[in-house]
């Protein structure tokens, strides 16, 4: 029998491991992928919670989650483009004008 | 018709005033001049149409108000702009308008040419307009406004010349001196509200003669109130203690002693008294304290004129001396007797002090009576002018300070005090050496202005122009005739008293009047007193400024403790310097500036934006611009959230 | 059966996951993000929402892949190379950060469990739903409760795909 609590330790797991990624490496375009496997760990825990709940909400908000995790993609990839155009790197350790 | 609308006089002088304060600086001078001087003239002209209206309104409906606005209203206080025409501010506003008007045309010959014309002439209307509003207002802050309007026309115009540094000094004084007084008027206002909830003067009135139906003999919320209104009138009138400002306020124009410093604004407390007899009626300590305020001042003053040598410094004295009178006059209870004073005086007075503007103007600006004299020849519309003034003051029969003087000194003493009345004669005697003794030395006896030209050719002095002759011929005219409205009940019937009742009617009535009142014996006797006491103070003026010129200064030098005493004016501004000023300047230096400011106030200031540094410079760090590292700060946060809501706080 | 299932999905994704994050070529990272899209697309599939896993193959591991791997191709990004970096501490304090974020989520699921919040378990993939089935029930929630939302993505995606095109754009001109 499988619970609740597999599938929130699994999403749990891997949001933790998209965390990571998003800390550790330094390229843009990996930090963004990081990023998509953290939504998709929290859309994991949508649709559990969906399922242990009995309410169609958790997937309602799945579809929420992924259209703008879509237009997220369409505008973050686009500036990416732009920062490597203007910067010649993926680094992210190297824009880092914005500081004091 | 024009009675309902009375209130349109204060108009004009607003826009004289705001016409020549804007646009003054590009308008020739007689733009200027007749602007200013007919937006008076209209104020004069609905004054006096009303005044022709009022008369003939049955006597109970002579109290008209008209309602502008509503001004202030917040919770249960409520003050309205609105205005109050009744007997008394009726005769107020036709001296205010009416001399006022004369001054303004004064104004033209005696400001001719000078800098800053269409600033004075602004002023000037300025205040005449303020003090229409604190003798129409039908509330107290309404006249509060107009208090202090007047208070500060009066050190705007003190501080005409202000590049000269006593003028500004004479006009810093004037303007600290009067706030003290405001500050006590201003709580009395206060307490009127708290006690009556209203500011309205018919209000309170209606509900003091309710609530104080039965005279108290304990001081209460009443004497608390008109002692507060009392210390307001010290400061705008020039009593004891507060009286110090006025005698340097000579220091602006003379037109505007005369107007402001004499005949008008000055004599804002004692009508601000006579407004709320309803409540000092019920106050007798107060009373009390205000004739003894009044017959010292009164007397101080006067004995510290006959000393002076400034022409102006004299007449200011004088004015000091008879606001006394007035004082004392409300201090008996006889508030009408008290107005009465007040309207001549604003005649003889002014008419004074426009005479000696006249002298000093042909003098070239010489204001020391020793280096004056024998003037008569020379100005002889001004010489026979001030001796009318001279005589109205000194309380020579048939001129209007006798009448005056008489009916307050009258009812001093019908009143049971005749400590008082004493003290009142001995002024009088004073009032009658010190204004005598200025003619004498102005216009009799040889020239002595040419011992102080000497070898330069005086161009002997001249009449000045028909501007500056014409008022005083006119308020000579009144100083003469003005008295008659007033007279003594042994001669006749005092239409003054008369016309003003309505205004006193709700004042405390419970003082039957005394057996006195109609013993006419007594009261000629009394006059013959006085008359007899001024009649020696003349004559030991004649005797020392005109037979023996040297007796006087034999005296001086005979007591010359007494003569300094009364030269330095009883060391009253040095007291005041040591006492007060001194300490305060020592406690803002030393405590409020070196300890307060700048080590508390700047402290605090500098300290804070040290600190902000100091810690932006470490805090600034975080700002790394490393995205990753930003990232790890909002996971640490969320931890620190999550941590908070599922163990600390569950 | 479905617990042998379970964990194999969870395996793969899991494993796809760290593979996201420890391969150096971004290449290699995305492929790896399809096939744990893919994983998660089954654990889905396993918890009944039909609809939401076949979503998640045709856009996500599909038309947002697709995207990454154009724009991987499009700025061919060397493998990454170890500059010197100030910030040599991070990997530590993030994984440190991980594990506690991990433990504090297993904590919270352990409660929601013990408090019995949840429906006991689940055999198999049946569900019961109403009449229609999921999609029925999802579609009805989704254009008549959150209708008003609905819209509003859509008009986030219309300023998303604008936003996209006047960003790559104007660089174009200045060039």
């Amino acid at each position: 029998m499988i619970s609740a609590t597999h599938y929130l330790t699994l999403a749990a797991i891997l949001f933790a491991i998209g965390t990571v990624g998003v800390i550790t490496r330094r390229n843009v375009i990996t930090m963004f992928m990081c990023v998509e496997l953290m939504l998709n760990a929290v859309n994991l825990t949508f649709i559990t919670f969906s399922r242990f709940l009995d309410q169609i909400d958790g997937q309602i908000f799945v579809l929420f989650v992924m259209t703008v995790a879509a237009a997220e993609a369409a505008v973050g990839l686009a500036l990416i483009v732009v920062l490597s155009r203007h910067t010649g790197t993926l680094d992210v350790d190297q824009a880092n004008t914005m500081k004091w | 018709m024009v009675l309902e609308h009375f209130w349109i006089l204060i108009l004009f002088p607003l826009v004289g005033a705001a016409m020549n304060g804007i646009l003054g600086r590009r308008f020739p001078h007689p733009v200027i001049a007749w602007l200013s001087c007919s937006t008076v003239a209209l104020s004069f002209l609905v004054a006096l149409l009303s005044f022709y209206n009022f008369i003939r309104l049955p006597e109970d409906q002579r109290i008209l108000t008209h309602h502008l606005f509503t001004w202030i209203q917040s919770g249960n206080f409520i003050s309205e702009f609105s205005f109050l025409l009744d007997p008394l501010s009726m005769v107020m506003i036709l001296v205010v308008t009416g001399v006022g008007f004369l001054i303004h045309i004064y104004s033209l010959g005696y400001m001719a040419g000078q800098s800053g014309y269409y600033r004075y002439f602004a002023y000037l209307n300025l205040f005449i307009f303020m003090m229409s509003v604190l003798v129409l207002a039908d509330n107290y802050l309404l006249m509060f406004v107009g208090w202090e309007g007047v208070g500060l026309c009066s050190y705007l115009l003190i501080g005409y010349s202000f590049e000269k540094r006593t003028a500004g000094d004479a006009a810093k004084k004037a303007f600290i001196l009067n706030r003290i007084g405001d500050v006590g008027f201003l709580i009395g206002v206060f307490l009127i509200f708290r006690t009556f909830e209203s500011v309205q003067y018919l209000t309170v009135f209606q509900a003091v003669s309710e609530q104080f139906a039965v005279m108290g003999t304990e001081f209460g919320v009443l004497g608390a109130i008109t002692l507060l209104l009392f210390i307001g009138a010290t400061g705008k009138s020039a009593q004891i203690p507060l009286y110090v400002w006025l005698p340097d306020a000579m220091e602006g124009p003379t037109p505007v002693s005369a107007l402001i410093h004499a005949a008008t604004m000055v004599t804002a407390g004692v009508y601000m008294i006579a407004r709320s007899a309803p409540l000092y009626s019920r106050a007798p300590e107060t009373l009390f304290i205000i004739a003894v305020v009044g017959i010292s001042t009164a007397l101080l003053a006067a004995l510290i004129a006959t000393v002076q040598r400034d022409i102006k410094k004299v007449l200011a004295y004088s004015t000091i001396s008879q606001l006394g009178y007035m004082f004392l006059a409300m201090g008996v209870g006889a508030f009408g007797a008290g107005v009465f004073h007040l309207l001549t005086h604003a005649f003889f007075k002014a008419l004074l002090f426009l005479g000696s503007g006249s002298v000093i103007m042909a003098l070239h600006h010489e204001q020391d009576l020793f280096k004056m004299g024998g003037l008569r020849k020379y100005l002889p519309v001004t010489f026979y002018t001030m001796w009318m003034g001279a005589l109205a003051i000194a309380g020579v029969p048939l001129f209007s300070g006798f009448f005056s003087k008489d009916a307050i000194l009258w009812k001093t003493f019908a009143a049971g005090n005749e400590a008082l009345w004493l003290m009142g004669v001995v002024v009088a005697g004073l009032t009658a050496f010190y204004v005598s003794r200025l003619m004498f030395l102005t216009f009799h006896g040889g020239e002595r202005s040419e011992k102080h030209h000497q070898g330069a050719p005086d161009p002997s002095p001249k009449e000045p122009s028909w501007s500056v002759t014409l008022p005083l011929i006119i308020l000579a005219g009144f100083s003469l005739l003005a008295g008659y409205i007033g007279l003594p009940s042994y001669l006749g019937n005092n239409r003054l008293e008369e016309f003003l009742a309505p205004s006193f009617r709700f004042q405390f009535s419970g003082q039957a009047a005394s057996a006195m009142e109609h013993a006419h014996l007594t009261e000629v006797i009394l006059t013959l007193v006085t008359l007899a006491v001024a009649f020696l103070g003349f004559a030991l003026a004649y005797h020392f400024y005109i037979k023996n010129p040297q007796v006087a200064e034999r005296l001086a030098n005979r007591f010359p403790w007494l003569y300094s005493l009364l030269r330095r004016k009883f060391f009253l501004d040095e007291i005041y310097d040591w006492l007060i000023v001194g300490p305060v300047q020592r406690i803002s230096r030393t405590i409020l500036w070196k300890g307060m400011d700048v080590h508390v106030i700047d402290g605090l200031v500098h300290g804070t934006a040290s600190l902000m540094q100091a810690w932006s410079h470490r805090v600034k760090r975080i700002q790394s611009g490393y995205a990753r590292l930003y990232a790890t700060w909002i996971l640490g946060g969320a931890l620190l959230i999550l941590f908070y809501y599922y163990w600390i706080s569950p | 059966m479905t617990l042998i299932v379970f964990y194999g999905l969870a395996a793969t994704a899991v494993t796809a996951a760290i593979l996201v994050v420890l391969m150096s070529r971004v290449v290699y990272s995305a492929l790896a993000l399809i096939v744990c899209f893919g994983a998660t697309a089954g654990l889905f599939f396993q918890l009944g929402a039909q609809f939401i896993a076949a979503v998640q193959v045709i856009v996500y591991a599909g038309a947002i892949m697709v995207l990454f791997l154009f724009v991987i191709m499009l700025l061919d990004p060397a493998s990454e190379v170890f500059l010197p970096s100030r910030l040599k501490r991070v990997p530590v304090f993030a994984l440190a950060c991980a594990v506690l974020f991990t433990l504090v989520l297993l904590e919270a699921a352990d409660r929601w469990a013990a408090a019995q919040v949840f429906t006991d378990s689940i055999a198999g993939t049946e569900r019961s739903s109403g009449p229609g089935g999921e999609i029925e029930t999802l579609a009805h929630s989704l254009f008549r409760d959150y209708l008003l939302p609905f819209e509003v993505t859509s008009i986030l995606i219309l300023v998303a795909v604008l936003g996209a095109v006047v960003l790559t754009r104007q660089h174009h001109e200045t060039e």
